[in-house]
Order: C-alpha cells, then sequence, then structure tokens
C-alpha cells in the first residue's frame, strides 16, 4: 500500500519533441519543401564560404617586395591581394599624417574609443560626464596639433583617415544634440514665430540630401564671409554635418516629448515652475529617456553619413582607402580595400547597434510582464 | 435669475484678462522673445547676403539664371530623350533629373519588393532562410551605402571586358561595359499596349470599387478577377494586335570591341541600383517585419475562427493592420532612395547632382546651382510625402 504513495519517476519527454533532433525537425525540416529549401541553402552557403576562403585566405597574396605587384597580377582575381592592406594601412587609418608622429593619431582613435565606452554605461550618465568630455576632446586636440609639451606641430591639413572619420561624427554629436534639443522644444513652442522658424529648419533640411549642403560648405559658404575671412575645409563640412545632424536629431526628441502623458506638463505648471525649470527638471530627464534607443540608432545612421565628405574631397577614413588604390601599382585592388574599411565601418556600427538593442530591453524591463 | 440660463461650462473657462505691459505678463515676455530670436536670425541672414553679394561684385561673378540657356557643351553618357553637347543647360539639367528620376522610380519598386521577401524570410520557421536573412539586414544595415557604391563599381570595374564577357545565359552579357539584356523593338503598338494597360488599371480599380459599394448593400460578394483579367491582359493584348502584332527582339552580340543592340545597364547605373536596393532593402525588411509582427495573434485566430480562407486572413485581416504600421516608415525609406541616389556623382552616374555640380563649375555660379538642386529634392521629397500621406490615411483606422 505504501508502493502507491511513491510516485513514478517523471519519463523524459520523447525525442522527437526536445533536444537536437526536434530541433533539427522543427526548424530545418518541418515540411519536404522547407527541408529541401534548407538543404539547398546550406549548400550554397557552404559554396560560398569555400570560394571566399580560397580567395581570401588559400590563395591570397600576403606581402608583396617594394611595391612590385606583379604576384598579385598574376593571380587575375583567383586570390585576394591583402598586400595592398599591408602596405598601405598606416595610410588608410592615418591618411598624410607625418609617419612618426602617427602614434599620436593612434593614440588618438584609443581616447575616442575609450570616450564612446565611458558614455554608453549608464553609472557613469551624471553630469560629471559632460566634463570627461570636454578632458578628451582637449586631449585630442594637443594630440592632434601638437605644438606644446614638446609636441611637434601638424596642421590639419595634413590628418586624416579614421581619426577625420571620429572627429566629424563625435563633435557632429556634441554640437548636433543640444541643438536639436533647442529645436524640439521650439516646433514645441506656443510662440508662432519661434515655432515657423523651427519648422523651417527641420523640413529644409530633411528635404535636401546631406551632399546639397556639403556643396553647399564647400563652394557656398566662403562667399557668406567677409572678405579675407577663412574657414577650413573641415571646419565648413563639420556644421554642414551639425546642421544636418542636428534636424534629424530634433525629430527623434521631438518623438519623445509629445509621448510623454500631458499629465506631467500639467503637473509642472501647477508646482508653479518657470518654463525652463519645468523643461529642465521635468520634461527632459523622461523624454530624453524614452529616446536614447532611436537616438542611438540615428547616430550610427550619421556615423556612416559622414563617409559622404569623399565628395567634397575631405580625407576621411573611406576617402583614405579609395586614394590608396589611386597610384599605379595598386589600381584594380579596390575590393580589398574596400572590404579593410567595411570591416572597421561594420566594428563601430555594429557594437552600437548591439548596445542600443540591449539598452532598449534594459528600459523597457518594467514594462515585460 | 437670468444667471440660471448661463451655461455652467462657460464659467469654467479662464477669464481673458487684458495685456498688461509689464513683464509678468507670460504674453509681452512671449512676444519680447520671439522679437528677439527673429531679430537675431535676420541680423545673422542680412549679414550673409551683404557678404554675398559684396563677393559675388568683387569676384565679378554674374547671377541669375541667364546661364541655363547658354550652350552646356558638357557630354552626358546616357539619357533617356535626346541630348547633345550643343544642348543648352537647362536641358542638360532636365537630362540629369530625369536620371536621377530612372534610379529612384526602379530603386523603390525592387527594394520594396527585395525587402518585403527579406522581412519576410526573417519570420520564415525555416532557421536557414531565418538566420541567412537576419545576417544580410544586420551587415548590410552597419555598412555606408557610399563605402557599398563604390565597392560594387570597382567589382563591375574588374570585370573583363566585353570579349571575355561573363555570359550566364543566352542574350545576357556582363563586362565591364555593363550588363546587356535581351530587349524589344520598341514601336508604337507596344505604347500603345501601356496606354490600355493603364487604363484598364483605371477601370478595374473603379470596378473593384463599385464591387464592393454593392457587397455592403446586398450582401453579395462579386468577383472582380474576370473584369481584372480581360482589363489588364485583354485590353493591351488587344491593342498590340490591332497594330498587327509587331515582335522582334532584340538581342545583344558581340560585334568587334564592342556588343549591338540589346539593353544596356551601364555599370555606374547598374552598381548605383544594386547599391540602393541592397542598402534600403536592409531596411524595408526590419519595416515590414515589424509592420507583421505588430498585428497580434489573436486576429489570424479569430479570423481563422469565423470560417476566412489563409489567403482571405492575410488579406482582409492581416495585412491592412500590419500596412497602418509599415507606411509611415516606409514613407521615409522612400524618400531616402530618392535622396541617396545623389550619391551618384562619387561614382559617375550623370545625375542632377551631378550635372548641376558640372554646371557650377563650368560657370562659376554655384549660388544658382545649389539652388536648383536643392529645389529639385524638395521638390520630390515633398511630392512622395504628400502621395503617401494620402495613402496613410486612406488606410488609418477609422475611429468612430
Amino acid at each position: 500500500m505504501s508502493d502507491a504513495a511513491i510516485p513514478s519517476p517523471a519519463r523524459a519527454a520523447p525525442i522527437t519533441l526536445v533536444g537536437p533532433i526536434a530541433w533539427v525537425r522543427t526548424n530545418l525540416f518541418s515540411g519536404w519543401f522547407s527541408g529541401l529549401f534548407s538543404l539547398l541553402l546550406l549548400f550554397l552557403i557552404v559554396k560560398w564560404a569555400m570560394g571566399f576562403i580560397e580567395w581570401g585566405v588559400i590563395n591570397a597574396v600576403w606581402s608583396v617586395p617594394n611595391n612590385q605587384t606583379q604576384a598579385c597580377r598574376e593571380l587575375k582575381g583567383t586570390g585576394a591581394c591583402w598586400a595592398v592592406i599591408t602596405e598601405k594601412h598606416r595610410f588608410i587609418l592615418f591618411g598624410t599624417y607625418p609617419y612618426e608622429e602617427q602614434w599620436r593619431a593612434f593614440l588618438s582613435i584609443l581616447i575616442f574609443i575609450g570616450l564612446f565606452i565611458v558614455s554608453a554605461q549608464r553609472v557613469f550618465w551624471r553630469k560629471e560626464l559632460g566634463l570627461v568630455w570636454v578632458g578628451a576632446l582637449t586631449a585630442i586636440g594637443i594630440l592632434m596639433w601638437g605644438g606644446v609639451l614638446g609636441l611637434n606641430y601638424v596642421p590639419q591639413e595634413r590628418w586624416g583617415g579614421l581619426v577625420i572619420t571620429l572627429i566629424l561624427a563625435t563633435f557632429g554629436l556634441a554640437f548636433a544634440f543640444p541643438l536639436s534639443i533647442l529645436v524640439a522644444l521650439g516646433r514645441r513652442s506656443k510662440l508662432p514665430a519661434i515655432k515657423a522658424l523651427c519648422v523651417l529648419y527641420v523640413e529644409l533640411i530633411r528635404g535636401v540630401p546631406l551632399i546639397s549642403l556639403l556643396f553647399m560648405a564647400s563652394v557656398m559658404f566662403p562667399l557668406f564671409l567677409p572678405e579675407g575671412m577663412n574657414v577650413d575645409k573641415l571646419l565648413r563640412a563639420q556644421i554642414a554635418i551639425i546642421l544636418f545632424a542636428g534636424a534629424y536629431l530634433a525629430e527623434v526628441v521631438r518623438g519623445g516629448l509629445q509621448t510623454l502623458p500631458r499629465g506631467q506638463y500639467e503637473a509642472a505648471d501647477a508646482l508653479g515652475l518657470s518654463y525652463w525649470a519645468k523643461t529642465g527638471l521635468i520634461i527632459l530627464p523622461q523624454a530624453l529617456r524614452l529616446v536614447i534607443p532611436p537616438l542611438v540608432n540615428t547616430f550610427i545612421g550619421f556615423f556612416k553619413d559622414t563617409s559622404l565628405v569623399l565628395i567634397i574631397g575631405i580625407f576621411d577614413l573611406l576617402t583614405a582607402g579609395k586614394t590608396a588604390i589611386i597610384e599605379p601599382a595598386w589600381q584594380g585592388f579596390g575590393i580589398e580595400v574596400y572590404l579593410t574599411v567595411g570591416f572597421i565601418y561594420f566594428c563601430f556600427c555594429f557594437a552600437m547597434s548591439r548596445y542600443s538593442q540591449n539598452l532598449e530591453a534594459e528600459l523597457n524591463r518594467h514594462r515585460v510582464r | 435669475m437670468s444667471q440660471t440660463s448661463i451655461d455652467p461650462r462657460s464659467l469654467r473657462a479662464p477669464p481673458k484678462r487684458p495685456i498688461r505691459l509689464s513683464w509678468a505678463d507670460e504674453r509681452i515676455r512671449g512676444i519680447f522673445w520671439q522679437l528677439v530670436v527673429v531679430g537675431i536670425v535676420v541680423a545673422i541672414v542680412w549679414w550673409l547676403w551683404s557678404n554675398t553679394v559684396h563677393n559675388l561684385e568683387v569676384r565679378r561673378i554674374a547671377t541669375g539664371f541667364g546661364f541655363l540657356n547658354r550652350e552646356a557643351g558638357l557630354p552626358i553618357a546616357e539619357s533617356l530623350i535626346n541630348y547633345s553637347p550643343t544642348n543648352t543647360y537647362l536641358r542638360a539639367l532636365l537630362v540629369g533629373l530625369l536620371n536621377t528620376l530612372k534610379v529612384a522610380v526602379v530603386g523603390i519598386i525592387l527594394a520594396t519588393v527585395f525587402g518585403t521577401l527579406i522581412g519576410i524570410a526573417r519570420l520564415s520557421k525555416n532557421w536557414v532562410l531565418r538566420t541567412l536573412s537576419a545576417t544580410y539586414v544586420e551587415v548590410i544595415r552597419d555598412l555606408p551605402l557610399l563605402l557599398q557604391l563604390l565597392f560594387w563599381y570597382a567589382i563591375l570595374q574588374g570585370l573583363p571586358g566585353p570579349r571575355q564577357a561573363l555570359h550566364p545565359a543566352e542574350g545576357l552579357f556582363l563586362s565591364n561595359r555593363g550588363l546587356k539584356l535581351p530587349w524589344i523593338q520598341w514601336e508604337g503598338a507596344h505604347s500603345l499596349a501601356l496606354v490600355a494597360f493603364v487604363l484598364g488599371a483605371v477601370i478595374t480599380f473603379f470596378y473593384r470599387r463599385q464591387a464592393i459599394v454593392r457587397q455592403m448593400a446586398d450582401g453579395m460578394p462579386r468577383a472582380t478577377w474576370p473584369v481584372a483579367l480581360v482589363c489588364l491582359a485583354g485590353l493591351p493584348l488587344a491593342a498590340w494586335a490591332a497594330l498587327g502584332a509587331p515582335f522582334t527582339p532584340d538581342i545583344p552580340a558581340l560585334r568587334g570591341f564592342n556588343f549591338q543592340g540589346g539593353l544596356t545597364l551601364s555599370p555606374e547605373y547598374f552598381a548605383l541600383l544594386a547599391g540602393l536596393v541592397m542598402y534600403t532593402s536592409g531596411f524595408i525588411a526590419e519595416i515590414v517585419r515589424a509592420g507583421i509582427q505588430a498585428v497580434p495573434n489573436g486576429q489570424r485566430e479569430a479570423a481563422q475562427a469565423l470560417g476566412l480562407r489563409p489567403g482571405a486572413v492575410l488579406r482582409l485581416v492581416v495585412l491592412p493592420q500590419a500596412l497602418r504600421v509599415i507606411v509611415p516608415p516606409m514613407t521615409s525609406q522612400y524618400l531616402n532612395i530618392t535622396k541617396n541616389s545623389s550619391l551618384a556623382v562619387a561614382i559617375g552616374y550623370q545625375d542632377i547632382v551631378s550635372i548641376a555640380n558640372t554646371t557650377l563649375n563650368q560657370t562659376g555660379q554655384a549660388i544658382e546651382g545649389i539652388a536648383i538642386i536643392m529645389l529639385v529634392y524638395l521638390t520630390i521629397s515633398l511630392s512622395i510625402s504628400g502621395f503617401m500621406n494620402w495613402y496613410n490615411a486612406r488606410i488609418a483606422l477609422v475611429e468612430r
């Protein structure tokens, strides 16, 4: 009788429902059509992967002696010529920055990456972060220009490569973000003249391609200034990028302002807060938190868009890559160079997009049941 | 007692105070700050304007659009209308505009089809397909478009010349001169058939609308497909046959050092189109996926419980709800394709930006050249967003 009280041990679920076999059945061979399709796709993937490895690793030429690209030419496209990267990687990363001083550009890149990593940590989201930014950007300025602390002076015309891309993107963000908050607030303002100006700015910028703004910066901007006053080309492009990004970010911020419940505005009014106290203490802290993931996504787009300065001849990462293969000895190896440059862009953008996804999940945790 | 006749709600409206000329009055402060901001903006604009006028005088640059009627003297490789370098700048710019539209319209159609397929593939039960499309979307969205364009252009330039062209199928040649496709010799009958097709589409549209109105009245469903078949296939075929049904295939063939006949996609156009379509389809795939996922499962299950067939479930229940989520972000992708087509200038496809840029380099009239570019894109952007807003309003949820 006591036997009946002992429950029999739970039986394992059938292997057709759990475990690797079940996984393969549901995900790869759920029907004969799906099964055939899986096999076909797997076959194609393996075939292409083998082809790529053959081209990129087995048949590839990794280095050639003093610009003698004969070995690469003889491959006739059956293998990659990574020698172009071996030879030109310093040029692609640092442009025409003086060879002995390139450690300074390299250190600047590391500071930029460190700055991004620190800014991404939520524990550091406090007022002191602003000081860290000012400090880091000043350090980068000193490193790049030199002229003090025993560093040789390097004129801005000689900067190039990845540093320029990072400078355009980071300074662009640092200035466009405050601008976008002002414009977004202006667009929701009750004052008709201010609202009209902000709407005009946002719609005008969003209606035209970035290239037209860059052209404007490169050919029209000198006409706008008084005679004799000259603004550096990089700075002009930077201004165009800030104005462009400001309009797009403003729309993202406005989205956050709109999703905030009206009660928050009314409660702040009821407390008798002034407009700026209401905005700074109640509205923005909540609205900006809501829009951080779309802001990061906009920033990714805008990091990629800095590559457009190629068209007005500024020496960023992509321009450096394109210029590296102009030399007759290295002509025709564009695919290798673009794959490498693309890999660098991908690393930055992929890190940002993963970060944005994690952040979104984290910020929405209170909504998940 | 006359007090009772006043609507009690009007008593709750804030009392209208007269404007006091004092800093304590919110309206006075508002007017003050607006005057300050507008004043600053006007001052900046005036300063820039006076500098510009002065600089133009000093550099002796003429202003105005008179240059548009001068001879352009700039060669254009591909053009939808007749053009020669002896034509005016105005016509050159028109050619550029048509080239922009050519790549934008084809790009929008292809990116929509391609992106929708990938978006659906991301939701597939098949693991290989799902992972493959997810990888595609992630990689393509993390690379700058300009880099992708240069990459495709480098690949096309690395292809063998016409004599060793890749020849995957009859009449199809891929070489460093671009892609050659078989085509037909275009005649009046084909144009007429095209007109008949558009007419048929309009008739089908109105017939379908009428059929729905009648179904609402008496509950009887009316099939649309016979009318659609007659209008969309029968009418064009009849028009084509009426003019003698001309059909002469125009198959490209190698003559000497280049190809003769057939339809040509130049390497520049092909690289631009491939880059734009691949890049934008990654974004469209995400939009489509989000739209389909936004429809709650209960909607599908309820429709099935009502006895609707799978096709009808998709067409009548899922798609209309998914479209509401899809259309607004899709609009901005269409605008992006159009604006991104301006990157053509980097690989030498002669779109409006490229030609306007050459024009302003030749004539020195920077302000006019950039004004033309901006005006063209603003017009295109406003037209697309106007159309999509109209479409969005049509499919929006009608709240009662």
